[in-house]
């Protein structure tokens, strides 16, 4: 387990595991659900030394039945505790559908009954997963009105989103890529401290074309504007971070600003956030458009397992870059 | 259900009240029935009727501080945790002052304050969210039990199984119950399951169950009582086969006649009711002019609840933008 006053650089994944020890320090009402969390640390060891410091009634290991323990989440949540449970891979997440959707989302508007809960859900691919352990689910949920949605891409991102999704009285499903688990590293501040759900980030300022994207994708679109700069295109790398509540203003500021806009994700294109931002646009910002909106996603087929297959699906730096310069064009 | 046994376990008070509760439910759903026939209730009309016992039974089996994850059949539950005639009245007719201020309809309430978890549609959904209410009772150390249940159709769902298995590997304080009313909709439980006795599927959790007469009300609450005791004490779930009939349609719109008239002649005789009266007759508790006045008591109570029903207000259109997201404040401590 890291310790919470490190001052070194840590991971994306450590994050994550930094957010989780210090709420269960900070707050006796928060535990741990999940399949082989416990003594095993969790399939990505985000768990591991919990069971230890903290007891198996608080780093509980439960039966492969995402329903039954989301289902009992709901239910610990509705009597005054702040369940996280553990999605060993986001792609299991369709067995607990029906409780997210239809009681942990509903419960509140129903009857007043707050439940104030965390699904982690490890998302995407570039791991060759492989059809079961490379989705990106986050679409399925994006059409429920009830749940909150986050996706962090950096590790100061990722402990704050955590912590802000921890202390959030609704249900949260908190989307961690695993690409980015090991691959990414910072030095976070030493104090604590939340980054607020429902809060886009301008992860580079520029004034040419808004990329607008989050998850693993931010780093492609970073990555993108870097090599853009060299030929004078000025990318503004817009991570949303929260899906819902969706920060529209800085999305439409951001245009606002550029006039283009790419929207890049690595969900499937067909019904993706991209789909519903680009509507939004269209709605809300028609006037300020000086060219198409564009698309940067998957094709609809299921993430494929192999090297080449994989490398197809999954959007490139490339095609940002090619798609900015049609686009600068205009 | 054995005179002496119910002498010695069953305080005259506590059986008199449940008494009055069975006539309450019957009194309500019936007229609730009316309002449905007369076009006043806007979408589905479900009723326990013939089957009030079950509900009355358990919910006075349990302390106040417990909690229930009740179904679509257990109006006598609701009422017994403080939820008022009035109330469902409102509820029923789309009113500002249900338990759910017109977000959602008939027995789909719900209510925190007073230890009902309110259930969705989705049959034995609500059992592993119960599941997780025992366990948030297991880890602070409280001395609370839930009970939760549902239809025979409902423990064909894998939720049910998986909130049995959770609950028996943690031993949580949740009584589990089913309600075999043999029907599910008009699937008949020969088509629904390869077992006669539902209590069966207990054993394969390491659980012990408990085949009980659905109909009598004092079964169902000494059954009840020793299961959630068992809870109580650390020793786990227990799962009550509850053996019943449903006697009107699925919903009030269901004709039934899917189902055998002989069937429904036989249970007839078997009424909860009049198995209550004859209990209390023979303990020499009560005699027709007390029932009576019981009966009349429950009746008023509901013209009254349908009085405030009806005098409240319906929302107005926009407050569908209501109570998507809850705010800190709402959190149960």
């Amino acid at each position: 387990m890291t310790t919470a006053t490190t001052s070194v650089e840590i991971s994306y994944l450590e994050a994550i595991s930094q957010a989780l020890d210090e709420e269960m320090a900070r707050d006796e009402r928060v535990f741990l659900m999940g399949e082989d969390i416990g003594a095993y640390g969790g399939a990505f060891k985000i768990t591991e030394g919990f069971l230890q410091k903290y007891g198996e009634w608080r780093v509980l290991d439960t039966p492969l039945a995402e329903s039954g323990f989301v289902g009992a989440a709901i239910g610990a949540a509705m009597m005054g505790l702040r369940p996280v449970v553990e999605m060993q891979f986001a792609d299991f997440i369709s067995c607990a559908f029906d409780q997210i959707t239809e009681v942990a989302a509903k419960n509140h508007y129903r009857w007043g009954a707050a439940v104030p809960m965390v699904i982690r859900a490890p998302f995407g691919g570039g791991v060759h997963g492989g059809p079961f352990h490379s989705e990106c689910p986050e679409g399925w949920f994006f059409h429920s009105p009830g749940l909150k949605l986050v996706a962090p891409s950096t590790p100061y991102d990722a402990k704050g989103l955590l912590k802000a999704a921890i202390r959030d009285p609704n249900p949260v499903i908190y989307f961690e890529h695993k690409f980015l688990y090991r691959r990414i590293k910072a030095t976070l501040p030493q104090h604590d401290y939340i980054v607020p759900i429902g809060k886009a980030d301008v992860k580079r300022a520029g004034n040419d074309i808004s990329v607008i994207t989050y998850g693993a994708m931010v780093h492609l679109a970073l990555e993108a504007a870097q090599l853009l700069a060299q030929e004078g295109i000025d990318l503004d790398v817009v991570d949303l971070r929260t899906l819902i509540p969706l920060d529209k203003e800085t999305v439409y500021g951001s245009v606002r600003k550029t006039g283009k806009a790419i929207l890049l994700h690595e969900d499937n294109k067909t019904g993706g956030i991209g789909a519903e931002v680009a509507a939004l646009l269209a709605e809300e910002c028609f006037d300020c458009l000086d060219g198409p909106i564009v698309r940067i996603a998957p094709p609809d087929t299921p993430v494929p397992f192999s090297t080449p297959l994989e490398e197809f699906f999954l959007p490139k730096t490339g095609d940002i870059v090619e798609a900015a310069r049609k686009l600068a064009a205009y | 259900m054995d005179i002496e046994m119910v002498s010695q376990h069953i305080k005259r008070a506590d059986l008199l009240q449940m008494y009055y509760y069975l006539l309450l439910t019957r009194s309500l759903e019936d007229r609730i029935t009316a309002l449905y026939r007369q076009g006043r209730i806007v979408g589905g009309c479900y009723t326990s009727h013939g089957m009030e016992a079950i509900a009355v039974g358990y919910a006075s089996a349990i302390e106040r501080d417990d909690v229930i994850a009740p179904f679509h059949r257990d109006m006598g539950a609701f009422l017994i945790r403080g939820i008022t005639p009035g109330e469902v009245l409102a509820q029923y007719l789309g009113k500002r002052t249900g338990p759910t201020k017109g977000k959602d309809g008939n027995v789909h309430m719900g209510d925190l304050k007073r230890g009902v978890l309110g259930f969705v549609s989705h049959l034995a959904d609500n059992l592993p969210v119960a599941t997780g209410a025992a366990l948030a009772f297991k880890i602070r150390g409280e001395s609370r039990v839930v009970v939760a249940g549902t239809g025979d159709g409902g423990t064909s769902r894998g939720d049910f199984h998986e909130a049995m298995n959770f609950a028996a590997v943690r031993k949580l304080p949740v009584v589990f119950f089913c309600n075999n009313n043999q029907y599910a909709y008009s699937t008949p439980q020969r088509l629904q399951m390869a077992i006669t006795d539902v209590v069966d599927r207990a054993m394969a959790y390491g659980m012990p169950g408990e085949i009980v007469d659905g109909n009598d009300v004092a079964a169902v609450y000494l059954a009840s009582k020793r299961a959630a005791a068992r809870a109580r004490a650390g020793e786990g779930p227990t799962f009550l086969e509850f053996k019943t009939m449903r006697m009107h349609g699925h919903s009030e719109h269901d004709a039934a006649k899917y189902v055998p008239h002989e069937l429904l002649e036989e249970w007839k005789a078997k009424d909860p009711i009049l198995k209550a009266e004859r209990l209390l007759t023979q303990l020499g508790y009560g005699d027709e002019g007390y029932f009576q006045e019981v009966a009349d008591r429950a009746k008023k109570e509901v013209e009254a609840g349908l009085e405030f029903a009806d005098h409240s207000p319906l929302p107005e259109g926009r407050e569908v933008l209501e109570g998507v997201f809850a705010s800190e404040e709402e959190v149960q401590s």
